[in-house]
């Protein structure tokens, strides 16, 4: 994968408040450490070095496990999203339907690769599994928002809406 | 209960949440609410109606009206016509249900549910699944009372043995003998686990079912974990599916509060709790050992069976594990009883399947059929047929673990036996339609693109060897393969085949071993003619200018970015290949249609 930079770590009283709290309640539960990292990342949105540590102190775990886990499975990031993560479903049935040309597309249109963030930090790109919405193939989505049935056409319109 | 006049119910499912039913819904109790009926008509959100291509979904009932494609701006209409002057809004209609001026058809006339037959999806689409008063008025925790109170565990075991249920997840093991096994195990503490991780790509019907009817599952959990002497139940479900995690959130929130979960369920001495654990993005962790260690909280590796999770599962414990769609057939049959469920389906696979109908098809969304139901009575009855009047070249089931199936076998019986025959695999349901559009070279490479991503690196034959199969598959698209790299590829499938660790590598070459049985002629095409027959690999592509059709306008040599187009105007343009870099720019600007790519 492509280098990505990363932007120094901020952490906020009330996020790392938060975070003890989640660690306190999962402290002592077997198989603790993957909903503690769920919790975590949807706390700072992604897991850093400084994020992994806490919770190898919190929970008593190895850095070298917990690093392991988080670098197993796609859904955990140690690189933070952009403001709006575009990610583009390359399940089967949206494939079938083009869903590659449209993720060529964004990438030209964005100048990015999947998995990196413009410079501005406005946009990532992400290409996802199936999403679950086959019947609208293909389908992209913009942070919460879903477009489907879409053409290489719709692409300039749906990213213009988030440019300013 | 307050009774209602008419009930709206709106789907919420993913498929119709993704076009914009929370609007809908938001909409219609603002209207009723200005037209003062919000107490007369009751607005209800229910799981998948499974005709997710039409979405947003509405029905109104008594009438049975179906709406289809339901805008936010169409709502007030419908509730001014059809709730406050009962005059149905026909343009808003479903087409296929309208019969006349004054009439409408019910459901199950329509052909897209004339053939289904549901009994994992019995309620998705009919009750609101928050609710677990409208699960019980359909007959919801009878079957769980009836085993706690009436039958001994064995009893429970013997009946799904009879049933002849087998795994829907995919391999198709009997349901009943894996309770057995589990049962049989010794052990102060054992499990029940759920495989929700529904990991191949084009396949929804577990989602749909823990969105559409969460109470089913935990109540065929609950029975399992009476027959095999458990008392904690975990389900693991992706993460990715937000809306289904939070439904059975809610679920087992409100079975707790009427004490279905939890001690002394039905004042019968059997205590169970289920919690859910969320997946996170590995398309391995639907692979059984692998699953049981992701719920550990370890990397999602597979470990070498025996010992088999029946007897050292979950921590170290005896432990059940079978699929949604498998629980979800599980109170039906305590209700309804083996024998009637044995009258359904083929001599060895009993009872019904759930597809995920997707890809190169009118109706895609989700349809149970009768196992025995033929390829062409889902593609061209239920599906509707192929859009665009193209013809249809192959069904892919199985996902990346399965295959094709081509157009001649298009009249096999849908069961688990006869798809192994031919090459293919159940698989958990997913079943994409491809026309002649589909490059099957380049659905193998799709697919093994999917495999080296998510193969988890323990063992070298699917870690080093998937890869190899996606580089020789990666020569053979870019126009440098030769015939001896088919054969490579070939030998190659057999090794991983054989060495693999689990399921996932086992199974990994299959979508090429299937492709090259059956379109041999399309790898030849790209090895020997260096042509994709498809038109979709690029760079086997070249694109040309017939000069009948051509005006001269010299739209194409403005817009080509290279300026590989040139000529004279009101003459035939020509275009060199050698500059060209395939872009496509000149036939989508073409108004005569005189650019194709061959």
């Amino acid at each position: 994968m492509a280098e990505i930079k990363a932007p120094a770590f901020k952490d906020t009283a009330e996020q790392s408040a938060k975070l003890q709290e989640v660690i306190a309640k999962f402290k002592g539960t077997e198989g603790a450490l993957i909903p503690v990292l769920h919790e975590a990342q949807s706390i700072y949105g992604y897991l850093p070095y400084e994020v992994q540590k806490a919770i190898s102190e919190g929970l008593d775990v190895p850095m070298a496990e917990i690093y392991g886990v988080v670098s197993f499975y796609t859904q955990f990031s140690i690189y933070p999203k952009g403001t709006y993560n575009v990610a583009v479903c390359l399940g089967t049935a949206c494939y079938v339907k083009g869903s590659g040309d449209i993720i060529d597309k964004i990438k030209e249109k964005l100048g990015i690769e999947v998995g990196q963030c413009t410079d501005d930090g406005r946009f990532s790109l992400e290409a996802t599994r199936c999403i679950g919405a086959c019947g609208l193939a293909p389908v992209l989505t913009v942070n919460d928002d879903v477009y489907g049935r879409l053409t290489v056409d719709d692409v300039d319109d749906i990213l213009s809406k988030y440019m300013d | 209960m307050e009774l209602a006049r008419g009930h709206v119910l709106v789907c919420g499912g993913t498929g119709c949440t993704s076009s914009g039913s929370a609007k809908i819904i938001e909409e219609f109790e603002n209207c009723l609410k200005d037209k003062g009926l919000e107490n007369e008509i009751k607005v209800v959100q229910t799981g998948c109606f499974g005709l997710c291509a039409l979405g947003p979904i509405v029905i109104v009932y008594p009438e049975g009206a179906f709406y289809s494609m339901v805008k936010p701006e169409d709502v007030s209409e419908i509730v001014e016509e059809h709730l406050l002057k009962g005059r149905i809004v026909k343009r808003l209609l479903y087409q296929e249900t309208v019969v006349d001026e004054d009439n409408v058809k019910s459901l199950n006339e329509v052909d897209f549910y004339k053939k289904q037959q549901r009994i994992a999806l019995v309620n998705c689409g009919v009750i609101n699944p928050e609710s677990i008063d409208e699960y019980i008025a359909f007959g919801g925790y009878t079957a769980l009372g009836k085993v706690l109170t009436e039958m001994k565990p064995q009893e429970v075991i013997d009946e799904i043995k009879e049933s002849g249920l087998r795994g829907r997840g995919g391999g198709g093991f009997p349901t009943g003998l894996k309770w057995q096994f589990t049962a049989n195990s010794q052990g102060d503490k054992k499990y029940v686990a759920c495989n929700a991780d529904e990991g191949d790509p084009g396949a929804f019907m577990d989602r749909s079912i823990l969105e559409g009817d969460p109470h089913s599952l935990i109540e065929a959990m609950a029975i399992a974990a009476y027959a095999v002497g458990a008392d904690q139940g975990y389900v693991y479900i992706r993460a990715e599916y937000p809306i289904a995690v939070n439904r059975l959130r809610i679920a087992i929130d409100q079975a707790k509060e009427y004490g279905l979960l939890g001690e002394n369920i039905f004042e019968s001495g059997f205590n169970f709790d289920l919690d859910i654990r969320l997946g996170a993005g590995a398309f391995v962790c639907g692979e059984e050992t692998a699953l049981m260690t992701s719920i550990e909280g370890h990397r999602g590796e597979p470990r070498p069976r025996p010992p088999f999770p029946a007897v050292k599962g979950l921590f170290g414990k005896p432990t059940l594990l079978n699929n949604v769609e498998t629980y979800a057939n599980i109170t039906a049959i305590i209700n309804n009883g083996a024998e009637w469920f044995k009258q359904i389906g083929t001599e060895k696979s009993k009872g019904t399947k759930v597809f995920a109908v997707g890809g190169k098809i009118k109706n895609t969304g989700l349809v149970e059929i009768p196992m025995g139901t033929t390829l062409r009575e889902i593609v061209y009855e239920i599906g509707g047929g192929i859009p665009g009047g193209k013809k249809f070249k192959a069904a892919q089931t199985g996902g990346p673990s399965g295959g094709c199936i081509p157009a001649d076998l298009i009249d096999t019986p849908i069961d688990y036996d006869s798809l192994i025959s031919i090459g293919s695999m159940m698989g958990s349901g997913g079943l994409i339609v491809m026309d002649e559009d589909t490059c099957m070279v380049d659905i193998a490479k799709f697919f093994l693109e999917f495999t080296v991503d998510e193969s988890c690196g323990k063992c070298a034959p699917c870690r080093i060897g998937t890869k190899r199969l996606l580089e020789i598959l990666e020569k053979i698209t870019s126009g440098k393969g030769t015939l001896e790299d088919i054969d490579k590829l070939e030998e190659l499938c057999y090794s991983i085949k054989n060495a693999a660790l689990c399921g996932l590598g086992q199974t990994a070459p299959n979508p090429i071993l299937s492709t090259l049985r059956y379109f041999r002629d399309e790898y030849i095409a790209h090895v020997v003619d260096k042509k994709c027959p498809a038109g979709v690999c690029k760079a086997l592509l070249s694109y040309v200018i017939d000069p009948d059709k051509c005006k001269g306008c010299s739209l194409c040599a403005k817009k080509c970015p290279v300026g590989a187009i040139e000529g004279v105007v009101k003459n035939p343009f020509t275009i060199d290949t050698n500059k060209c870099i395939k872009c496509g720019v000149c036939m989508e600007s073409c108004k005569f249609g005189a650019i194709s790519k061959k």
